[in-house]
């Protein structure tokens, strides 16, 4: 599914989670940690997210969890733009 | 005092008589952890002895022999991962065992080849065609590896997976064959008696924890880890202060104000350690006690509890050196009942077991991340 929303996530994936693959290959609900981000290449995922989507993770999103695939990191991005 | 204390007590006058013949030989305090065998202390979690008073143990032990704390509050961290879930059954028939023979669990958990990080390992759990699984892992340190009945090791969950896949499986000492590397000289906690070891384990696929480590690492493991090492630190604190207390005290009270006012600086730092250990305490029994324990998935709560773990071991470290330039020479000396020697080398191993330096990098990149509120 190409959206504006996925390229965004896509691109930020590819700059910043240091995935020894193509975020392009990866299913929505696959595990990026089983892909091979490190939980130091997640926090910076988590930056770009905010950079690029202009918004602030409240404490509570900030899990592991939350940044473990495409369609969880799509969830919590889709909850904060309804809150807002 | 609830019977668990008065036989921590028991066993720590048991530990003093014996901590300076096991620093100096750096061997293991055999004497302690038997007096607290006899107490029933190994299985006091199983028993349902409540946390804060395995804490409280672990100050108590910190004062009398360092070594006996470290053993205690060790194997208690692992008890603690054992009773983390309700789902493991396994685990509940092996507590019942540990309950009828204080059996004494370590931990291999640092590795060969990953940098000090504990998140990553290099060996697997590797199924045999027999139905069992295998495992040999390079331990640089095994806390009193010749010493523990049995034993808790994290490694990968199969020989596919990535590094960051973690599972802690508990082996006993009968399934494990220990080669050990190297000698033990240390500085500090002598008596833990932790050279290094390949681990070599063959055990039944039940025998590996059903909780992935990256949860049993954030919700028990380290929090739990933090919080009774920060208890027997503050312990060794706790008698550098009181030792630093008796020279002021017996120099009488007309004698140098500068080392009173000193021995007062001292306890503001003391008491501001005390206070932040406490308050970790309470929000950690708190949070686990919530169902799912959401509050201690985030990275607010592992940037906390790594928090306090800097903060305490170097705090204690600087109480100990404090403690020294107050009873000055007589503290110098080894020979002196005011001898703050044998405390300020074993403080020092507090910023070193699980590296400072390691988790204020994490810290640093956590903090990016994490709103203050």
């Amino acid at each position: 599914m190409t959206t504006p929303m996925n390229d965004l996530i896509l691109s930020v994936l590819s700059e910043h989670g240091r995935l020894p693959v193509s975020p392009e290959s990866l299913g929505e609900s696959d595990d990026l940690y089983a892909a091979g981000m490190t939980s130091h290449a997640s926090i910076s995922v988590m930056l770009g997210l905010e950079d690029a989507f202009d918004v602030e993770f409240p404490d509570r999103m900030l899990t592991r969890e939350v940044f473990s695939s495409i369609a969880s990191i799509r969830a919590a991005l889709n909850e904060l733009a309804a809150a807002a | 005092m609830s019977d668990f204390l008065a036989g921590v007590a028991a066993a720590a006058t048991v530990a003093a008589e014996h901590v300076d013949a096991v620093d100096r030989d750096a061997r293991f305090p055999q004497e302690g952890i038997d007096a607290l065998k006899d107490g029933r202390a190994l299985s006091a979690l199983a028993d349902g002895v409540p946390f804060a008073e395995v804490a409280e143990a672990c100050r108590v032990l910190g004062r009398a022999c360092s070594a006996t704390g470290m053993v205690f509050a060790m194997h208690q961290i692992e008890v603690a991962c054992l009773l983390s879930t309700d789902e493991w059954p396994w685990a509940k028939g092996y507590l019942a065992e540990l309950s009828r023979e204080q059996r004494l669990i370590g931990s291999v958990t640092s590795e060969i080849g990953t940098g000090g990080d504990m998140g990553r390992s290099i060996s697997s759990v590797e199924p045999q065609p027999d139905g069992t699984c295998t495992l040999v892992k390079q331990a640089p340190t095994v806390s009193y590896g010749e010493y523990a009945d049995d034993f808790l090791t994290t490694t990968r969950r199969a020989p596919d997976a990535d590094g960051g896949d973690q599972v802690a499986v508990m082996h006993l000492r009968d399934q494990t064959t220990m080669q050990k590397n190297g000698t033990w000289d240390p500085l500090g906690m002598r008596g833990t008696c932790s050279p290094g070891f390949v681990v070599s384990a063959t055990f039944a696929p039940e025998q590996v924890h059903p909780t992935p480590y990256v949860t049993l690492g954030a919700e028990t493991m380290v929090p739990v880890s933090h919080l009774l090492w920060s208890h027997l630190w503050v312990g060794i604190a706790v008698e550098a202060f009181e030792r630093a207390k008796k020279s002021v005290k017996a120099a009488g009270p007309n004698a140098n104000s500068v080392k009173a006012q000193r021995l007062s600086e001292l306890h503001n730092q003391l008491s501001g350690t005390r206070a932040q250990l406490a308050e970790a305490m309470e929000r950690w029994q708190r949070e686990y006690a919530e169902p799912g324990r959401p509050a201690l998935q985030t990275m607010s709560a592992t940037l906390r509890h790594n928090v306090l773990k800097t903060s305490v071991s170097r705090s204690v470290a600087s109480i100990c050196q404090g403690a020294l330039e107050i009873t000055g020479i007589a503290g110098f000396r080894n020979d002196s009942p005011l001898a703050i020697g044998r405390l300020l080398r074993d403080s020092l191993s507090a910023s070193l077991m699980v590296s400072n330096d390691r988790l204020h990098e994490t810290n640093a990149s956590l903090l990016m991340v994490v709103k203050e509120g």
